[in-house]
């Protein structure tokens, strides 16, 4: 058996469930990295120390940019010649396209967001939800190679044995792009929702504190948005405080209080993080299957009738703003920081 | 400016799906639009009135997948056309791909094709590259602003690390996110138009390709078990109190 596994990064930061992904493939058999993209040494080199048998670096001015032309053509290449039987990725909005066309130039099927992945002979038998997490299905795929992203957090990840040495291989790349990188945005930072083991997520009521008052000179949408910062300021500083991310519900998103990029729920992430800590959230089904995979969930709210109560683990009928600063008070003292 | 909007028709969020017989049921909940794709609807729209262009719907469904090709046209698209097929059974997203790319062959290319990000049904994700890959077209995925000057079209892509924006020479595909805008509002004259189009649906026969053999199959279907635990909830006679509690409860589930 042997299992391609793109390392998927971002100017050389990797998404750790490209590690799950390489510990996967190795209870599979062999596990072949590949890593793309313009002087990335670094990525082979954490390929080699997180267990991959062959790292294959396709290093090129052409990929220093992802784009999805060029790195399909460079995956496609790749797995027509060395054939292998699996080709695994994380699930990130790269790897969809990613997977997505190399798939039609190799005449196969890609299994995506998988929760499980199991060899049966020659072929895997894979788990996902589909319907917003309402259903799992169990599909298969008839075309070689068997293409699959699996969700971050869903499968362990292995352990780093710094200083291993390995074979690492180079490889040309192939493909046109059509497309140009302009460049980034700075106004959002990175936000990684997905393979955050906490989440502290904000809602509507995280601008609902009458005892603010706002700087004068603010219209009411302004002062709403400068209350909500607040909010947010000590949700943020509970998440810091724990090492995690910073969620928020589409009420919150559309409000203004914060970037589209945070939002958990139907039309944001799905996330299943250890912890996931809901304040001033109401709990309606959109959010619910973005979060009710979380291991343990609190709910905050002054809403003792508040649907989120019901998927949650604990629950604080109380202002967030009074009850956030005091947890993390307290847990600041419990964990000695 | 040509564009398309490819859209598909689900169960409604709000429906309680579950398995049964093997087969996804959804009761007697209604079959709408793919929320995702209202997005796309609003995007293809704000191109044509940003560039004086037509915008069809299209759609790969059953006959009754025709309501959601009319809520499209009721929100402002000027045609709607629907693939429909009894051999259309069990696509995979590679054979829904490779239907769409026909369709739009068919209907003579256009300058934009738009998707929303996922359906929310499969939620693969995946027809949007595919199509753009079959068609040869460039893919600007997760657009969550778009801005077309001549042939040039500039999106800013809404990824885990931030913004980044992409160039590309149309005709390409995009699909699109939330930050897109808020579909609008079917108008009233919209929703009378839309009620009296007389939609054409087109066969595999009409497109000149057989049906595409699924790649990818099912072989079960699960029903997860339903939460059943009971929510404990935490009360104290101040907020130190309340948190102090709190904090020894989410340390003990060892989770930090
Ligand atoms: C197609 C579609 C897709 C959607 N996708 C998403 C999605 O991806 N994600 C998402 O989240 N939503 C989504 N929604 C929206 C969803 O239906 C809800 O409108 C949204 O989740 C509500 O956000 P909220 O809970 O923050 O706001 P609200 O429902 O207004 O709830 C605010 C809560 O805060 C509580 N509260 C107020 N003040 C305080 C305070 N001081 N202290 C403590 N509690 C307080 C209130 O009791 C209330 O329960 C979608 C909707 C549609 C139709």
């Amino acid at each position: 058996m042997k299992t391609f596994v793109y390392i998927d990064h971002f100017k050389g930061e990797v998404q750790p469930a490209s590690w799950e992904a390489l510990g996967l493939a190795k209870s599979f058999g062999a596990a072949i990295a590949l890593v793309f993209g313009k002087s990335v040494d670094a990525v082979a080199k954490a390929a080699v120390e997180y267990g991959a048998d062959e790292v294959l670096v396709a290093d090129d001015s052409s990929l220093e940019d992802y784009r999805a032309e060029t790195y399909a053509s460079t995956l496609a290449a790749l797995a027509s010649s060395l054939n292998p039987n699996l080709i695994l990725f994380p699930t990130t909005a790269r790897t969809r396209e990613l997977a997505a066309m190399s798939a039609v130039d190799l005449n196969t099927g890609v299994l995506t967001d998988l929760i499980a992945l199991e060899a049966n002979g020659d072929s895997f038998v894979a788990t996902r939800p589909i319907y917003e997490g309402k259903l799992m299905e169990k599909i298969v795929c008839a075309g070689k190679p068997v293409m699959a992203t699996i969700r971050g957090r869903a499968f362990p990840k292995p352990e780093r044995v710094s200083g291993k040495s390995g074979t690492v291989t180079k490889v040309t790349a192939a493909g046109e792009a059509k497309s140009t990188v302009e460049g980034y945005s700075a106004s959002e930072s990175a936000v990684n929702l997905g393979d955050a083991g906490i989440i502290v997520s904000g809602g509507r009521g995280v601008s609902n504190n009458p005892a603010l008052t706002p700087p004068a000179g603010m219209d009411e949408k302004q002062a709403e948005v400068w209350r909500a910062q607040q909010g947010f300021a000590l949700v943020t500083e509970l998440a810091k405080l724990l090492g995690g991310a910073v969620g928020a519900s589409r009420a919150a998103v559309d409000g203004g209080y914060i970037p589209y990029a945070h939002q958990v729920g139907q039309t944001g992430k799905v996330v299943a993080p250890d912890l996931y800590i809901a304040c001033g959230i109401s709990g309606a089904i959109q959010h619910l299957v973005g979060m009710r995979n979380a291991k343990v969930i609190v709910a905050i709210n002054k809403d003792a009738d508040a649907p989120i109560f019901k998927q949650a683990r604990y629950g604080v009928v109380g202002d967030l703003f009074q009850i956030v600063p005091a947890l993390t008070e307290a847990l600041k003292k419990k964990l000695g920081k | 400016m040509k564009i398309i909007a490819c859209i598909k028709q689900v169960p409604d969020s709000e429906a309680k799906v579950k398995a049964e017989d093997g087969k996804v049921s959804w009761g007697d909940a209604p079959l709408v639009i793919n929320p995702f794709d209202e997005y796309a609807v609003e995007g293809a729209l704000q191109q044509k009135e940003a560039h004086n262009g037509t915008v069809t719907a299209l759609c790969v469904g059953p006959e009754s997948a025709k309501e959601a090709l009319k809520h499209a046209l009721a929100m402002g698209a000027d045609e709607a056309v629907l693939v429909s097929d009894a051999a259309l059974n069990d696509l995979d997203t590679v054979g829904a791909a490779k239907v769409l790319a026909a369709a739009i062959q068919k209907i003579g290319g256009a300058d934009m094709v738009f998707f929303g990000r996922q359906t929310l049904d499969n939620g693969a994700g995946l027809t949007p590259p595919q199509t753009a890959r079959l068609l040869g077209y460039p893919m600007l995925g997760l657009a969550g602003s778009i801005k077309v000057e001549g042939s040039a079209v500039t999106v800013e892509r809404v990824l885990e690390e931030g913004r980044q924006i992409m160039k590309a020479t149309l005709p390409a595909v995009l699909s699109v996110v939330q930050s897109i805008g808020e579909p609008r509002y079917p108008s009233f004259m919209g929703i009378r138009k839309a009620s009296k189009a007389n939609i054409p649906v087109w066969s595999l026969a009409d497109l000149g390709i057989s049906a595409p053999a699924a790649v990818v199959t099912r072989s079960e279907l699960i029903t997860p078990p339903t939460n059943t635990r009971e929510v404990e909830m935490i009360a104290g006679e101040t907020p130190a109190e309340i948190a102090e509690k709190l904090a020894d409860k989410i340390i003990a589930e060892k989770v930090l």
